[in-house]
């Protein structure tokens, strides 16, 4: 028999906390799974395991939105998780700047002077190179003919780097982007990190952006560490992503640097530079065309459910009740957010106890099937349901004519529940804590 | 020797001690140490070859071997059999690697023509001055084709190491055929009786299909005796991807393995070892003409589990 409304309800309730379920055991799996995508991506295995940690706690604590899956849960926690690592993205600013490059050895940095040079040149400004690389044989020759290729005057050939410097940034002085080039160098090399310095303190750069490959493994966080020690780094540009490398090194370089990545390099042309997308840089990492579908796929469930609760309690408050309006409630109990809060309102709302889920669960599936063999008129106005139409709905849905009208007698004990929010503090309360304007 | 694999091992074997304790009694001996008890224990030992830049497939299977060899080992048996097993899965993968460069090339015919091909930045063009210079100091003749036509300053860079190391530089204008720099280089050196010819070639992306077709080509043009990958110990996971197309494309005869004076543990060695199975020749330290020495395998053994 029917068992009175407020423990049935209580038990939807109940399924805000439980339902859609979430399979521990599925969780961990697809969180070993992140992590062997992320660790054969080249991300930081320590950086991996931590964030792994953070997924999987808090997948296990928070509820999926409705409508997504296990996986699509976990993986849209990821997708949070890492892109706060990678920070909010940021371009190199329009203005009048000097910007040094420095990286590892044949990261890119000669190349990207160029393709950056050009960038800024695009968009009018006035551009000039400087060799500040005395090191690697015929480095300027190198800068010199990237400069002459996209028309840009370059300043090079001193004896130290230092010197050189300061020459072309006193030959410069009225140009509005200078851009110096540095020798590769890597963290151990301390005359070569002096020598950094120095240059650093000498041109004083607006920007200080490490050049860095994608195809860098463990070393990426720990030489990025290095370089920013010792001068700052403001921005990262990610190279040769026209490859095969999945670029998670660059991720290590963010989160031990907290520089975001400004510009990603996908080709050895002047032209071959782009705007740094995060979702993208993530799809890719993870080996997953379909992150950004996901993602807009939970922004719309959490959109939908939220336009559809407020549908909900407007109707609630109307006073209009109808059969359908009954089940949607029922299934929008089993989702989360502002629902909750709904529900924390609700006459016979609070803390439930945990049995009759199983019970409610069904229930709620036998309701499915008796209500699709209602006719739309039935389903609108449940108070023309007469004796004969119950037969012939109970036989449609293949359950007895009690099965019928236990859900008509659960109908009606909801209304009146319903009814029971209509006075006006009700209303007034409950519409402030939905955030509804009054 | 093997400070941090002694210590990671004790781990381990402390670790599988404590857990053959209560597993025997379940097993009744039948199996001392279960699968899914020896990953959790071996977790020590896979961590520190992911943080040596060894690739995930390669750890997986190194984990495989040790581990087909553990299983089912009473907890004494285990406990000795631990680094064996792992020493053992590493050197399965690195035999194949320890190739002497010398005695590969000394008798051979003359001119000996090698061609180095890799991605962007590897290290080609250094590795082939350091190489000249190790060759002119064994008393050898050599010829380098500046057969990378394309990137910025190429040609200009092998001029300054020619010149540096008083070596025949054979070269084209910027923009022309490679093909044609090696052939001539070649020719040169039939008339002229040298030794070695050293045939540069520009970067390129092993996802660049038209690159990488030119490439095929001035292999065709060369008929080169010996093609060597340049690899950067800087790599990560990408190493095996590289090694296999580069294999795939012109098939690959030898390694050198550069940079290895960062503080990267080159962990790619064993990744390119076990991607294309071919000797590793040479690693790179430094910039340096003599910082280019031959590779050995319990070196890279050290060079991951040795130090803390
Ligand atoms: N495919 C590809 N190649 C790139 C990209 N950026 C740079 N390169 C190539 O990478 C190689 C090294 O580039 P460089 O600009 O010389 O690197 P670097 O950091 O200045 O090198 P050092 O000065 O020797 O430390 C060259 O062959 C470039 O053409 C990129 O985004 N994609
Ligand atoms: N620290 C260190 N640097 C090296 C080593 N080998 C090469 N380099 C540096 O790496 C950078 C790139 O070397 P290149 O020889 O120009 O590389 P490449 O493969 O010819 O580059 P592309 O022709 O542009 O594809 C240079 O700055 C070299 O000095 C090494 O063993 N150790
Ligand atoms: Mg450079
Ligand atoms: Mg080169």
């Amino acid at each position: 028999m029917l068992k009175n409304f407020g423990d049935a309800l209580k038990s939807a309730f109940r399924k805000i906390a439980n339902a859609p379920f979430i399979d521990k055991s599925l969780i961990k799996e697809v969180v070993r799974d992140i992590q062997r995508a992320l660790i054969a991506g080249d991300v930081n295995v320590k950086l991996v395991l931590e964030v792994s940690k953070r997924i999987e706690r808090r997948a296990l604590e928070e509820k999926p939105l409705p409508g997504m899956s296990n996986r699509e849960h976990v993986l849209r926690i990821l997708h949070e998780e890492l892109a706060s690592i990678l920070g909010k993205g940021r371009e190199l600013p329009l203005k009048k700047q000097r910007i040094m490059m420095v990286g590892l050895y044949g990261q890119g940095k000669t190349t990207t002077c160029g393709k950056l040079a050009k960038l800024f040149q695009k968009k009018g400004m006035k551009v000039a190179l400087i060799a500040g690389d005395v090191h690697r044989p015929a480095a300027y020759e190198q800068l010199k003919q990237i400069a002459e290729s996209i028309n840009v005057p370059v300043y090079g050939g001193g004896k130290t780097a230092e010197k050189t410097v300061k020459e072309g940034l006193e030959k410069f002085s009225k140009y509005d982007v200078i851009i110096i080039d540095t020798a590769g160098r890597h963290a151990l090399e301390d005359d070569l990190i002096k020598e950094m310095k120095n240059v650093a303190k000498i041109a004083n750069p607006d920007e200080k952006i490490l050049v860095i490959d994608a195809s860098v493994g463990q070393q990426a966080g720990k030489q990025a560490k290095a370089f920013n020690d010792a001068i700052g780094i403001t921005g990262v540009i990610l190279t040769k992503m026209d490859g095969t490398a999945k670029g998670g090194g660059a991720l290590s370089a963010v989160a031990e640097t907290g520089a975001p990545i400004v510009y990603i390099g996908v080709g050895e042309h002047m032209e071959d530079l782009e705007k740094f997308d995060a979702t993208r840089f993530l799809s890719r990492l993870l080996g997953m065309g379909d992150l950004q579908s996901l993602l807009e796929k939970a922004e719309e469930a959490a959109k939908g459910k939220e336009k559809k609760v407020e549908e909900a309690a407007k109707k609630m408050l109307s006073g209009r009740f109808t059969l359908l309006d009954m089940y949607e409630q029922m299934e929008l109990l089993s989702g989360m957010g502002p629902f909750q809060k709904l529900a924390d309102l609700l006459p016979l709302g609070g803390k439930l106890r945990d049995e009759d889920v199983q019970a409610t669960q069904e229930r709620l599936k036998k309701f499915r099937v008796i209500m699709d063999s209602m006719t739309r008129k039935e389903l609108e106005n449940p108070a023309i349901i007469k004796s004969s139409h119950i037969k012939r709905i109970a036989r449609g849905a293949g359950v007895e004519t009690r099965d019928v009208k236990e859900l008509i007698k659960y109908y009606n004990t909801s209304k009146k529940m319903m009814k029971s929010l209509s006075n006006k503090r009700m209303q007034r309360k409950l519409m402030k804590q939905l955030g509804m304007k009054i | 020797m093997f400070r941090f694999l002694r210590r990671k091992i004790r781990e381990t074997e402390e670790a599988i001690e404590k857990e053959a304790e209560s597993e025997v009694k379940e097993k009744k001996g039948v199996l001392g140490i279960g699968e899914k008890k020896l990953d959790e224990l071996l977790w020590q030992l896979e961590m520190a070859l992911l943080e040596s830049d060894v690739a995930l497939e390669v750890v997986e299977e190194i984990k495989r071997e040790v581990k087909k060899n553990l299983l089912g080992m009473s907890r004494k048996e285990a406990k000795e059999a631990v680094e064996r097993a792992l020493k053992e899965a590493i050197s399965n993968i690195l035999k194949q690697s320890e190739g002497d460069f010398f005695s590969q090339v000394e008798k051979a015919e003359k001119p000996y023509v090698i061609m180095f091909v890799g991605v962007n930045g590897s290290g080609k063009t250094t590795a082939i001055a350091k190489l000249a210079h190790m060759l002119k100091k064994k008393g050898y003749s050599c010829v380098i084709a500046a057969g990378d036509t394309f990137r910025a300053g190429a040609i200009e860079q092998l001029e300054r190491h020619a010149k540096n190391l008083d070596i025949k530089l054979i070269k084209h204008d910027f923009g022309a055929d490679p093909a044609a720099v090696a052939y001539d280089a070649i020719e040169h050196a039939k008339a002229r009786h040298k030794d070695f010819v050293l045939i540069d070639t520009a970067g390129r992306m092993q996802t660049n299909i038209n690159l990488m077709e030119e490439m095929r080509k001035i292999k065709r043009v060369a008929n080169p005796d010996m093609i060597i990958f340049v690899g950067d110990a800087l790599t990560g996971n990408d190493a095996i991807e590289q090694a296999r197309r580069f294999n795939e494309v012109v098939g690959i005869d030898g390694v050198i393995l550069t940079k290895v004076d960062t503080d990267a543990k080159g962990g790619a060695a064993l990744s390119i070892a076990y991607a294309i199975k071919k000797p590793l020749y040479f690693i790179g330290v430094g910039q340096d003409y003599d910082d280019q020495i031959p590779f050995r395998a319990d070196w890279m053994m050290e060079r991951i589990f040795g130090e803390d």
